[in-house]
């Protein structure tokens, strides 16, 4: 593994708060897929696990006021745009509590205040919800900026080719995080796309490329601060492809059969927080600190967990609540 | 009273709308630059720029979900399909995304957008082109679904469904386009969910909404001359439905009939015939019965499609039948 040496106490800080950040996304899930297996959780439930880097990098290159729209694979991009855990869990456990109040559940995490526009459920689909958030910021005369994440599963579905080519004939303000696991549930890249670089497919719009390794995750941010920087002059959209891995299978339901261990076996060499951590030993941070800040995540975790188990359901008037928008 | 077209009064319904509120734009394709397909849009690019009347490419799904996107953050977007058929590519986006966004977020993002563009069969237009889908949006909650049958009433009711905070699905009849009607001078609105008595009667009540109307009243014309007397209810909205105004209107006549332009499987007059079962079973003389397109795509040969779509014969008939 070759580790690049934070150089400053500034750079240390930075990577210890995106150690942070992935640790608690790593131990969120992990007490999520436990929740899970005994069955306070239903539906769908898919990790992140393997991909933090990526989540936590891209969402530090923004500030408050961008905006940011997920999968169903969202529980790694809410925390790492700051969202508590507590609700978020409790949102899992299908509970009034939650983020979304219990109607969302795992796949459907949504928060106004903190510009958190949605899990999406329908592949693809959100592409374009994108490009119309970052519509509505030009045309408000806004310099926000949005980011969209999918998998490389999404950039062959028809949403994705008309959202980058309608964001891109209007130079609207959006960068297009592709984070390629590799795998669409239990299709491989090769069999789903003509070209595996699914980056060039920027060219196809016009558009300002890039493509990264995402196990480094300040690399991950600094790449799409380029973009993010790009989009907020109003020079246009980005397409950036992240070449990631998930250590888990597609959702919880999936053995992952089709890869073989040999290969997971080497991504986790790359696993994003050893390498975040062993970052941080080279810049001089010991590494008792680095348990301590680890247990004090879990017992954060710990927390939401105890919270999201002790919540109310949603009362059951809540049914026919939220159909529609409440009158004014 | 001014006399406009259906086209020109939800023109004029747009663009008093769009003056007074700008976070409302019109986006679809041509209907800046040229005008609208059906020239539902026309001067619209002149007074209001093309920062607010925004042509797109061919790509349903791709702006229909810009809509969306647009409609989470504020804006109050209006969609135009240039007809319902295209909607389908995009149907993803209104049923999955613009539908559910309010509910599945726990309240947090309203929707105010309107969906909004040509319906129904056209002349001779073939299978792909001559569809009536409110059926399809209606059957979806979190939709509203709209269906105007005159100027005055598509001025009024567009009105409502751009400052409605829920999505909107405003079918407009392609054949209505340059029907012609009075509309009030004064500005109003019509609330979604109000139904209307388009005609008074004794002997049956005739429920419709959109170009059947038109079917509706011919009909009701020949049968008057036969001493029977037809009560017309226009929905005009199909969510909300105004309920009331059908049983009200049943509970007098005793019998009732469905009009529509769509297919009959699922079809809303099915669910119009299941609700006044329901709920006024005790004044009914006659089962429920339903006048539709028949249960086929529509043909390009002029008498398939004349026989296919509801007439006024047909109405007549149905109403001769069961006054029997
Ligand atoms: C339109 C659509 N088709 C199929 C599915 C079922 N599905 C959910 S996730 C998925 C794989 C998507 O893979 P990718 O976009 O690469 O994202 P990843 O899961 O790898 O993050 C599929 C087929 C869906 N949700 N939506």
């Amino acid at each position: 593994m070759v580790s690049s040496i934070p150089k400053d106490s500034q750079s240390v800080s930075e990577l210890k708060e995106f150690y942070r950040q992935m640790v608690l996304i790593r131990k969120f899930e992990e007490a999520a897929a436990k929740a899970y297996s005994v069955g306070k959780i239903g539906g769908f439930l898919h990790l992140y696990i393997g991909q933090e880097a990526v989540g936590v990098g891209s969402i530090a290159a923004l500030t408050p006021k961008d905006y940011i729209v997920s999968t169903y694979r969202d529980h790694g991009h809410a925390l790492a745009r700051g969202l508590n855990p507590k609700p978020l869990m409790a949102e899992l456990f299908g509970k009034g509590t939650g983020i979304s109040k219990g109607n969302g559940g795992s796949m459907h995490f949504f928060d106004r205040n903190a510009h958190f526009m949605g899990g999406h459920g329908i592949v693809g689909g959100h592409i374009s919800l994108a490009a119309g958030i970052a519509f509505a910021s030009k045309f408000k005369k806004e310099d926000s900026v949005t980011i969209c994440f999918f998998g490389e599963g999404a950039a062959n579905i028809g949403s994705f080719h008309e959202g980058l080519n309608l964001a891109a004939i209007w130079k609207l303000p959006v960068v297009f995080i592709c984070e390629n696991n590799h795998y669409a549930m239990g299709t491989p890249e090769y069999r789903a796309l003509a070209v595996k670089d699914v980056s060039v497919r920027a060219y196809a719009y016009d558009m300002a490329r890039d493509h990264i390794e995402g196990d480094e995750v300040r690399k991950v941010k600094d790449h799409v601060q380029v973009a993010v920087e790009r989009a907020r002059r109003g020079e246009g959209p980005t397409l950036i492809e992240v070449s990631t891995y998930r250590f888990r299978g597609h959702s919880m339901s999936d053995p992952a059969k089709y890869r073989t261990k040999e290969e997971l076996e080497a991504y986790k060499k790359k696993d994003p927080l050893m390498r975040a951590r062993h970052e941080l030993e080279l810049g001089g941070i010991k590494t008792e600190e680095l348990d301590k800040m680890d247990l004090e995540i879990q017992s954060q975790i710990d927390e939401a967990y105890q919270y999201a188990e002790t919540s109310p359901e949603p009362p059951l008037s809540q049914l026919h609540k939220y159909v529609y928008a409440e009158d004014k | 009273m001014a006399i406009l077209t259906y086209r020109e009064a939800l023109n004029r319904a747009m663009v008093e709308e769009m003056e007074k509120d700008p976070l409302i734009y019109l986006m679809g394709e041509e209907v800046g630059h040229y005008q609208g397909a059906y020239k539902v849009s026309q001067g619209m690019l002149d007074r209001f720029g093309e920062e607010r009347v925004i042509d797109t490419p061919i790509s349903e799904n791709g702006f229909a979900g810009i809509g969306v996107g647009s409609a989470m953050v504020g804006l109050r977007p209006i969609i135009e399909f240039m007809t319902w058929n295209f909607s389908l590519v995009a149907i993803d986006q209104i049923i999955n995304s613009a539908a559910k966004m309010n509910y599945m977020s726990g309240g947090q993002f309203p929707m105010p957008i309107v969906f909004r563009g040509a319906g129904g069969a056209g002349g001779r237009l073939g299978a792909q082109h001559s569809q009536a889908f409110e059926s399809w949006y209606a059957h979806c909650p979190g939709l509203k679904v709209v269906c105007p049958a005159t100027p005055k009433d598509a001025y009024g009711l567009l009105k409502s469904s751009i400052r409605d905070n829920n999505p909107t699905i405003f079918i407009e009849s392609e054949v209505l386009y340059g029907s012609k009607g009075e509309v009030p001078e004064q500005e109003y609105t019509i609330p979604l969910g109000l139904g209307e008595i388009k005609r008074k009667g004794t002997d049956i009540t005739l429920v419709t909404w959109s170009r059947a109307l038109g079917f509706a009243e011919e009909a009701a014309a020949i049968l008057e001359k036969e001493g029977i007397s037809v009560e017309i209810v226009d929905l005009r909205s199909l969510r909300p439905l105004d309920e009331n105004l059908i049983y009200e209107s049943v509970k007098k006549t005793n019998r009732a009939l469905v009009v529509e332009e769509g297919w009959p499987v699922a079809g809303f007059g099915a669910q119009i015939a299941y609700l006044i079962q329901k709920n006024a079973f005790a004044y009914l003389d006659h089962p429920v019965e339903r006048v539709t397109q028949m249960d086929v795509p529509m043909s390009y040969a002029a008498n398939l499609e004349r026989m296919s779509l509801p007439n006024a014969t047909r109405v007549a008939d149905t109403i001769r039948e069961m006054l029997q």
